[in-house]
């Protein structure tokens, strides 16, 4: 799954991603494209707060997540 | 005509509007012995201290007993300490002049990743080497030795307690490497002097005056004996290290006696504050769900705490935490005005969105803290809500 969060401010991406992160399987990788300069240091976060897996920026601007629970 | 009181207007209950100030670390609220010596030194010393006819000799006297004050309460020699326009400017001043004295050995400036703006903006005129710190706002000790012993580092520069998270640096541990590598260490306290001891061991130390409850617009610089400064700016004509012309002398006079009356009550306040932080500490964890409380839980300033909470706008509980009398900060982008997280946050890796960062004065009273803590989590459940979670 992506999710287009370009152009939005953070905290929206990190709310995106906390909406749709039941969507997917565990085990299963969500794409959250931001371009908000909070994002790269809160979407990590996040995963650390609620127990998901931060899988790094394959690219500028995008961040992999791994559902784990 | 005498105005008559008009009984048609209703009595506001001034308990329930009155406001309760919680950002002290960004500008305390005047001590009351500085506003008594910034009154009276107005009346006194308004003359410029430098001309020889009897008002500018009381002026002289004025400046000469501040400079003393200053130097008792920093246990420094009164020839040492410099004052300045801020302590943005002191501090601007200490790494811009330490590090030009040091030309000759080296050009490079190392300095943590929490250290004010102020500082970091200096740091960007030169070569500068960032040294990262952990979770809880810690600087990395051994990367800390490994820069400050590199060939050509000029200066170093650790914030004695960061302004954001309140964590304490290891300021003895940090000055211990720079004495073994020669190197000088620049120390800025603004957010310490008043309210927790600074270690030993530095070379040179600004401070704020209205971060203790001194005066806007006074700025302390201290450059221990035998450490190599050159101004920054050009000099004037009394060839004295310092801020370019007059200092404003009332403020100065305010600053250093307020000092001296803040150190006096420090461990009482200090006692005080530690247990009202300890007890937002807990309640923001235990009340507001996905919440997380920043910074150093025990080596931390008594008087500051920060916490983060997931999916709110930091402006938004700002605005409404405003809109219900309290004052505070915040290290969310959409609060600064570079629109940028601040980079103390993200050197911890913590959360920056939803920020607050609390800060108590010395009046600062249980009451406003838990009026503070009753009314915060319905707050961030509507900023939730309106967002959907």
């Amino acid at each position: 799954m992506t999710l287009d969060c370009l152009g939005q401010k953070c905290p929206l991406p990190v709310i995106r991603l906390a909406q749709n992160i039941g969507k997917v399987a565990v085990g299963e990788v969500i794409r959250v494209l931001a371009d908000d300069p909070a994002a790269r240091n809160d979407i990590p976060a996040w995963c650390r707060m609620k127990g998901q897996e931060y899988l790094g920026s394959p690219e500028p601007a995008a961040f992999e997540v791994r559902r784990v629970s | 005509m005498p105005r008559q009181p008009d009984d048609t207007v209703p009595k506001v209950d001034d308990r329930a509007v009155r406001a309760a100030y919680l950002d002290a670390a960004t500008a305390a609220p005047l001590h009351p012995v500085a506003r008594e010596a910034l009154l009276a030194a107005l009346a006194d010393g308004w003359a410029d201290p430098v001309r020889l006819y009897a008002a500018g000799r009381r002026a002289q006297q004025l400046a000469e007993a501040a400079r003393a004050a200053f130097a008792e309460a920093l246990a420094v020699r009164p020839d040492e300490i410099s004052l300045w326009p801020s302590g943005t400017a002191a501090a601007q001043a200490a790494v811009l002049g330490g590090r030009a004295g040091r030309a000759r050995q080296g050009d490079t400036l190392v300095h943590s990743a929490i250290e004010h703006s102020a500082v970091l903006h200096a740091a960007r005129t030169g070569k500068a080497v960032e040294v990262p710190v952990d979770r809880l706002g810690r600087i990395d000790l051994d990367a800390w030795d490994r820069a400050v012993s590199a060939p050509g580092t000029a200066l170093a520069s650790l914030i004695s307690a960061s302004h954001e998270v309140g964590t304490l640096q290891p300021v003895a541990a940090a000055a211990g490497y720079c004495a073994e590598a020669g190197v000088p260490l620049f120390v800025d306290a603004a957010q310490s002097i008043g309210h927790a001891e600074v270690p030993a061991g530095w070379s040179l130390l600004s401070a704020s005056a209205h971060k203790w409850g001194g005066p806007p617009g006074v700025g302390v610089l201290v450059v221990r004996k035998g450490v190599r400064w050159i101004s920054p700016f050009p000099q004037d004509d009394l060839y004295r290290p310092g801020a370019p012309g007059a200092v404003d002398l009332p403020a100065v006079v305010a600053a250093a006696a307020s000092l001296r009356a803040v150190l006096g009550e420090a461990s009482s306040v200090a006692a005080r504050q530690t247990a009202l932080v300890a007890r937002i500490r807990e309640r923001v964890a235990a009340t507001v769900p996905d919440v997380e409380v920043v910074g150093d839980p025990d080596r931390r300033l008594p008087h500051l705490v920060t916490f983060s909470c997931l999916y709110v706008d930091g402006e938004a509980l700002l605005h409404a935490l405003d809109r219900r009398g309290f004052a505070v900060s915040s290290g969310s982008s959409c609060t600064a005005s570079t629109l940028r997280p601040s980079h103390v946050l993200e050197a911890m890796g913590v959360l920056s969105h939803g920020n607050v960062r609390v800060s108590l004065h010395r009046d600062t009273t249980a009451e406003e803290v838990d009026r503070f803590l009753a009314v915060l989590p319905g707050l961030v459940a509507e900023i939730r809500a309106e967002a959907g979670m």
